[in-house]
């Protein structure tokens, strides 16, 4: 590793060349580790594959195929050959889209994702969205007042959201809001009524409706999102705002903050104006990573509340012994999952001063 | 006498092995029962383990797996004081049983999860170089990997069942474990303590398991302690899908599953298992933090 030139900053300023090659380095070190965890995330979903007591053959030929047809299909699917040889074929199979068809829809594994795929998107981006509006704000203050009573409520609050099942909260704000009080609709994306009115352009249907200008769906839409979202961005809230606190404390106690305190700029300001802009690029990687866990957690949601998102569509597939979709899925909730984490690494690593050309 | 006993205990220098021991664990549960949060935390602890060995006892007789369908989903009332289910078992006696569901889950990961990243982490960190290279890729690797997605494709293909949801949530969750090891390694293996055991002809092994090992555990014991609500919540998530344990064992995750149906009739069905989850998970949160303000120094 060079990274030993990285030293203080007088280095830095002097040699343009220097740090472009150290920024291909990095950019290059970043697309190594994408592809080895890649081939480690396939690995482990071939592994996976492998020890299902699911017979792919029977699965395609059907229980009463004869011997001959079962043997052709076994063949045609490679099972004679050398593990390792299979490996290679399932992940150049995947290198071009194909995730094998699924049993239960009898679609293309690949089609079916990038059908529920919207689903999960809007859930998740609504979700974060309230994540980083309010939690950002909280951790500032909670780091700002640490050990007074805003510290401690702010702490407490993301306590719960670390310590409660997401299913169960579901439940919960289902049997509230929905039956008891009545202020949000229930399960499902939309009112029956409303369902295949608006035509499919981008799968998010708060944009399609819009788009149309049916704002009557559109409010139909949010109040159908607005609690499993509400869950899930609470969860993100949690984290981000935690993680806010820990950079917070962290330059609170650093000089230059001392410095804009004597300046003559009232507290609020100096942690505002002069602590808050340091701590927004590790904020990145934090907000990236709650993001690709809402893509995640999003599977216990969706199928609380019947969302006809990726985690409803793998959970279906796996009680139907659809391994091709459930495997399908996995690489595409891993490789998005994957590929969030790396990028916002990689970001934060770009915008590190140090690197910045002078 | 309880002065003397007292100055004893605390001796900032221990005559013997004995009382320096006996010093540092009195000083480490005076801290903790004098911190409010890790007190709460290891009340909750406690009582979820004496839930799970007398839970015959504490349930009142009913039995968590008798089932009664005249009386099925019966609001709480003196005799089922939370109601019963949709077969009409007992959701006390059954919540009662279900600690130990979550207790064997939590033992049983903790005890494939620890050695393996303690393994692998002071490995790394100790032996350095390309054994360190290797190790460390690897375990980035799992560690970018989607927990609960990687958890449900495994208890899928494992098959459902409290063994392999314990399987599927250790093969995720001992990479952070290997990163401790190795950071705490890499700080003590060049200290002087260190070197001279090396002059002393102690093999590569022996500094390992007698003298790294030892170190790396506290701060490895507070992180599974802050991870426990994360497993306890995995598992209870895998039990809501139908991939932990298997009826009619009472297990919280699938009780809740159980009660999801009729959640806005019979709240209780799905209420009362789903609180106990939060307040054991809250209880190992609070019991983390705690235990990470006693021994991490950094934070305090």
């Amino acid at each position: 590793m060079s990274e030993s030139a990285e030293g203080g900053s007088v280095a830095v300023r002097q040699n343009p060349g220097r740090q472009a090659a150290k920024l291909a380095s990095r950019v290059g070190s970043f697309v190594l580790t994408l592809a080895a965890t890649f081939v480690g995330l396939t690995a482990v979903t071939f592994f996976i594959s492998r020890l299902t007591n699911i017979d792919p053959v029977l699965a395609i030929v059907g229980d009463k195929a004869t011997s001959a047809a079962y043997d052709n299909a076994y063949l045609a699917l490679g099972l004679d050959k050398p593990l390792i040889v299979q490996y290679f074929i399932y992940l150049m199979r995947l290198l071009t889209g194909d995730f094998g068809r699924s049993v239960l829809t009898s679609q293309p594994v690949l089609a079916d994702l990038l059908r529920v795929f919207p689903a999960t998107f809007e859930l998740a981006t609504i979700a974060i969205i309230i994540g980083v509006v309010v939690g950002v704000p909280a951790g500032v203050i909670a780091g700002a007042t640490k050990g007074r009573w805003p510290d401690q409520v702010i702490r407490v609050v993301g306590l719960f959201g670390y310590s409660v099942p997401v299913f169960w909260l579901g439940l919960i704000g289902l049997f509230v809001f929905y039956g008891k009080l009545g202020w949000v609709a229930g399960t499902g994306r939309l009112d029956v009524f409303y369902q295949g009115v608006v035509t499919q352009r981008t799968g998010v249907i708060l944009i399609d409706a819009a788009l149309e200008g049916n704002w009557e769906i559109v409010g139909n839409a949010f109040s159908h999102l607005i609690l499993p979202a509400g869950i899930l961005g609470y969860f993100s809230l949690a984290y981000v705002a935690r993680m806010t606190r820990s950079f917070m404390i962290d330059q609170l106690s650093q000089e230059y903050f001392t410095a804009a305190r004597i300046k003559g700029n009232s507290y609020w300001r100096a942690v505002w104006r002069h602590a808050f802009p340091n701590i927004m690029v590790p904020l990145i990687t934090v907000i990236g990573l709650s993001y690709a866990s809402l893509l995640e957690g999003a599977v216990l949601t969706e199928t609380v509340f019947a969302w006809p998102g990726l985690g409803l569509y793998i959970t279906r597939a796996l009680f139907n012994s659809d391994m091709n979709a459930v495997l399908g899925g996995t690489v595409l909730v891993g490789a998005v999952f994957i590929t969030i984490n790396l990028v916002s690494d990689l970001l934060y690593k770009l915008a590190d001063p140090r690197l910045r050309a002078s | 006498m309880s002065d003397t006993l007292g100055t004893w205990l605390m001796s900032e220098t221990p005559m013997s092995r004995r009382q320096a021991v006996i010093g540092s664990v009195y000083r480490a549960v005076r801290s903790i029962i004098f911190n409010p949060t890790a007190l709460i935390g290891l009340i909750i602890v406690t009582l979820l383990i004496f839930m799970g060995i007398f839970a015959p006892l504490l349930s009142l007789g009913n039995s968590p797996l008798a089932q009664n369908l005249a009386g099925r989903l019966a609001a709480p009332s003196a005799d089922h004081w939370f109601g019963t289910d949709e077969l009409g078992r007992d959701i006390l006696a059954r919540t009662l049983y279900g600690a130990r569901a979550t207790l064997a889950i939590v033992a049983l990961v903790s005890v494939i999860v620890v050695p393996i990243g303690l393994t692998v982490g002071t490995v790394a960190g100790y032996l350095g170089g390309w054994v360190d290279a290797v190790l460390m890729r690897i375990t980035d690797i799992f560690l970018a990997f989607p927990r609960l997605i990687l958890a449900l494709a495994f208890a899928a293909a494992l098959g459902p069942g409290i063994e392999n949801a314990v399987i599927a949530i250790a093969l995720t969750s001992w990479p952070a474990y290997a990163r401790i090891a190795r950071s705490e390694t890499m700080t003590i293996a060049h200290s002087d303590f260190i070197q001279s055991v090396v002059l002393q002809g102690a093999s590569t092994w022996r500094i390992l398991f007698r003298h790294i090992v030892p170190l790396c555990l506290s701060s490895v014991i507070v992180r599974l302690t802050l991870d426990m609500a994360g497993i306890i919540l995995t598992a209870a998530g895998l039990g809501f899908l139908g991939l932990g344990a298997q009826p009619p064992t009472p297990e919280w995750g699938a009780m809740v599953s159980s009660g999801r149906d009729v959640i806005l009739d019979q709240w209780w069905v799905a209420t009362i298992p789903g609180l106990a989850i939060f307040i054991v998970s809250l209880g190992f949160n609070l019991l983390g933090d705690g235990l990470r303000d006693v021994f991490d120094p950094k934070s305090r």
